[in-house]
């Protein structure tokens, strides 16, 4: 027996971009640009930008993309923003059409695309376990015989007769990802659902998929930007770039020469033109140093400074500045918000632009390579940042945090105290 | 193209590019009858939540409309009313006209509410848009029930005839889903349908014989004015109803010709945009 799962083939997606192709029309715009096509072809034909013009209005978020997954295996999709993981898993979960190329998959799919997909506010708990159920595919029977199940992982027992509209964001969370969870496909498409809910929620979360992809019967394609999920759940991975695939293999090593990759782009980046972000807040810049014109060589003798500056749009609440710090692995070190802080203790933040700094104490990392990725959210709701690592520094000891320590191992390396209790 | 049965560890799903028109795939709509089931529960259950009346609604919608037809129709323009008492005269047309102009509506916007769902998870969308349609099927229960209780009280009497509402029931349900599956999906790409649903719900409700009798039209019009399908309804239920004059065959005829007509080409105008849906919306 072929045990194939998902066979792709030159699979390419395009779209249309620019003033050219807004996200929907008007009959008044339709007729308007059928009016003044002629005009525009007469005048681009003077002007002889055709080819130019004609470039700017397309664009591929999938091209010649090939690959294989057996079946049983547990692969991971990694790259930046915009790299097409999104839309490969569109494609794959028959939300949207390929332009070009084929796909194909044995057995039955079940995706995962967001937490809470046709969740409905007015409906109670119990009820929109079956509505989603059945969204996602789920026969009434199915989900009757998990439906204890699924409260359980929830727990939400008391609250299944209120309105969901009345849970709290983390009850909400943890419902809807309970009912996904416990859907049986042949074939398990994930998108980023983790990135949402905090912390606990998030290692039950990978937990559970954890449980799902142990059986060997199951495929599971695993989108996502925190790496260290990634190398826990998957045994390959697939790098995209660009809509192509510029690495696959062993999700360990795909990772490391990924993060490898992001190094060249040193201790400072600043983005012009294509600022992460909504029209809420974008993000300009960050950086991380220890002392000016350090170029990412951090002494672990002086403290750290990782600045962020954005610009804010409106003022939202619950809006969270932070960013994840990891090791080459893959593995998270720390993730850190303002919001960790009293209320009264955030900076303040501005409409315009806001420079922030967060301190990472002298002495905390190891001597070492670490990678820093922005995270922007608003808080318990949604992402707005939810980048891969775009900035490295590197940690050099020096002796003056204590004399008489080398080099240790561990990720961290701070200095604790000690003292006689007897 | 798309081929696939779910349910079977061996199915090969094919995904690639199609083009043209597309087969109507009803056997994939039928394997995902109990989501249409649910769609159409949460349309129900959904429609009158936090609302103070809740689903009395469903009857004081068509009854105020019956009241205000009376006073300016009935007792100022004194409109015949095929000899029964104009209340009862313009309520009989008003319940299938309501559970058409709603389902309309309600199909037409459709996709666009459900945008979220549209956009992440696939299933046969023609599901989106019948399950409107259906959702208003509780109401006009509701609505008929007030009717007979009506038709009672005026002591015209109901005539054996009635048994044959369900057929013009599913005449409204035809009308209305397949004006709604054109809709719908050109919602998708024109919001301009939005604006426009109301204004032409409006118009169509006078060029249905709700307020006036279809005698009011004389030959060859009169058989011309059923292509508006909702002629042949309301005609259908005056005449299953209250019996008057006879049955309106040429009328019931060409009515179900045309609701036909737009529900085919309404599925496959559908399914021919349907691809293009996730990216549009």
């Amino acid at each position: 027996m072929d045990d194939t799962v998902i066979r792709v083939e030159k699979l390419g997606k395009q779209y249309l971009v620019g003033a050219e192709a807004p996200a929907y029309q008007t009959f008044r715009e339709t007729i308007s640009s059928l009016l003044y096509a002629p005009v525009k072809a007469a005048r681009s034909a003077l002007s002889r930008r055709t080819t130019e013009e004609g470039k700017e209005q397309t664009f591929w978020a999938l091209h010649n993309l090939s690959f294989e997954i057996k079946r049983g295996d547990v692969v991971g999709v990694i790259g930046s923003n915009g790299a097409g993981k999104s839309t490969l898993l569109k494609i794959l979960s028959r939300v949207t059409e390929p332009s070009c190329g084929f796909a194909e998959i044995h057995g039955r799919v079940g995706s995962l695309l967001e937490v809470g997909t046709g969740f409905h506010p007015e409906l109670s708990g119990r009820e929109n376990i079956f509505l989603n159920g059945a969204i996602l595919g789920m026969s009434q029977s199915e989900v009757r015989r998990q439906f204890d199940e699924i409260i359980a992982f929830a727990e939400v027992e008391k609250f299944l007769d209120m309105p969901v509209k009345r849970y709290s964001s983390g009850m909400y969370m943890r419902l809807a990802f309970s009912v996904a969870a416990h859907l049986e496909p042949d074939l398990l498409l994930v998108d980023e659902v983790l990135a949402v809910g905090d912390v606990s929620f998030q290692r039950k979360c990978l937990a559970k998929l954890k449980t799902i992809t142990a059986d060997s019967e199951r495929t599971v394609l695993f989108v996502s930007h925190d790496m260290q999920a990634v190398q826990s759940l998957c045994k390959h991975a697939l790098h995209l770039e660009h809509g192509s695939l510029v690495d696959s293999g062993e999700a360990r090593s795909v990772i490391g020469r990924y993060l490898t990759k992001i190094s060249s782009t040193g201790n400072y980046r600043k983005w012009d033109g294509d600022e992460p972000g909504n029209h809420e807040v974008r993000l300009k810049a960050i950086e991380v140093s220890s002392e000016p014109g350090s170029d990412g060589i951090c002494l672990s003798s002086r403290d750290l400074t990782v600045t962020m500056v954005f610009d804010a749009m409106v003022l939202r609440q619950g809006l969270c500045i932070g960013f994840d710090i990891l090791t080459p692995e893959g593995v998270t070190v720390l993730r850190s918000y303002q919001t960790d802080l009293a209320e009264d203790h955030c900076p303040i933040l501005v409409e315009g632009t806001n420079s922030w700094q967060c301190t990472i104490p002298a002495g905390l990392l190891n001597a070492g390579e670490y990678y820093v990725s922005p995270k922007l959210s608003i808080h318990n709701q949604y992402w707005i940042v939810n980048d891969d690592p775009v900035i490295r520094f590197e940690v050099v000891t020096n002796r003056a945090v204590s004399s008489n320590r080398s080099l240790r191992p561990g990720i961290l390396n701070p200095v604790l105290p000690w003292e006689s209790v007897a | 193209m798309l081929n696939s049965t779910q349910g079977l560890a061996s199915t090969v799903t094919l995904i690639e590019p199609s083009s043209g028109w597309l087969g109507l795939n009803l056997g994939e709509v039928w394997a995902r009858r109990e989501l249409l089931y649910f769609l159409t529960w949460r349309e129900v259950k959904v429609r009158y939540k936090q609302t103070l009346l809740g689903a009395s609604w469903a009857l004081l919608q068509p009854l105020f409309t019956m009241v205000i037809f009376s006073l300016f129709f009935g007792r100022l323009a004194k409109m015949p009313s095929d000899g029964v008492p104009y209340p009862v005269f313009a309520f009989t047309a008003l319940v299938p006209w309501i559970f058409f102009s709603n389902g309309l509506t309600q199909s037409s916007n459709s996709l666009i509410n459900n945008s979220q769902l549209i956009t992440k998870i696939y299933f046969p969308r023609l599901l989106v848009p019948t399950a409107a349609v259906l959702g208003g099927l509780i109401d006009f229960v509701l609505a008929f029930g007030l009717l007979l209780l009506m038709i009672l009280w005026y002591g015209v009497g109901i005539h054996p005839n009635i048994i044959w509402t369900p057929l013009f029931v599913l005449l409204a349900f035809v009308s209305s889903l397949g004006a709604g599956l054109w809709l719908s999906a050109l919602n998708v790409e024109y919001r301009d349908v939005r604006h426009t649903v109301p204004f032409l719900v409006q118009m169509w409700m006078f060029a249905t014989p709700i307020a006036y009798p279809s005698s009011l039209l004389h030959e060859p019009w009169h058989t011309l004015y059923a292509l508006n399908p909702m002629v042949g309804v309301v005609e259908g239920f005056r005449w299953a109803i209250l019996g008057s004059k006879t049955r309106p065959d040429s009328l019931l005829l060409v009515s179900s010709a045309i609701s036909i007509t737009w529900l085919v080409t309404g599925a496959l105008f559908f399914r021919r945009t349907e691809k293009r849906f996730a990216d549009l919306i």
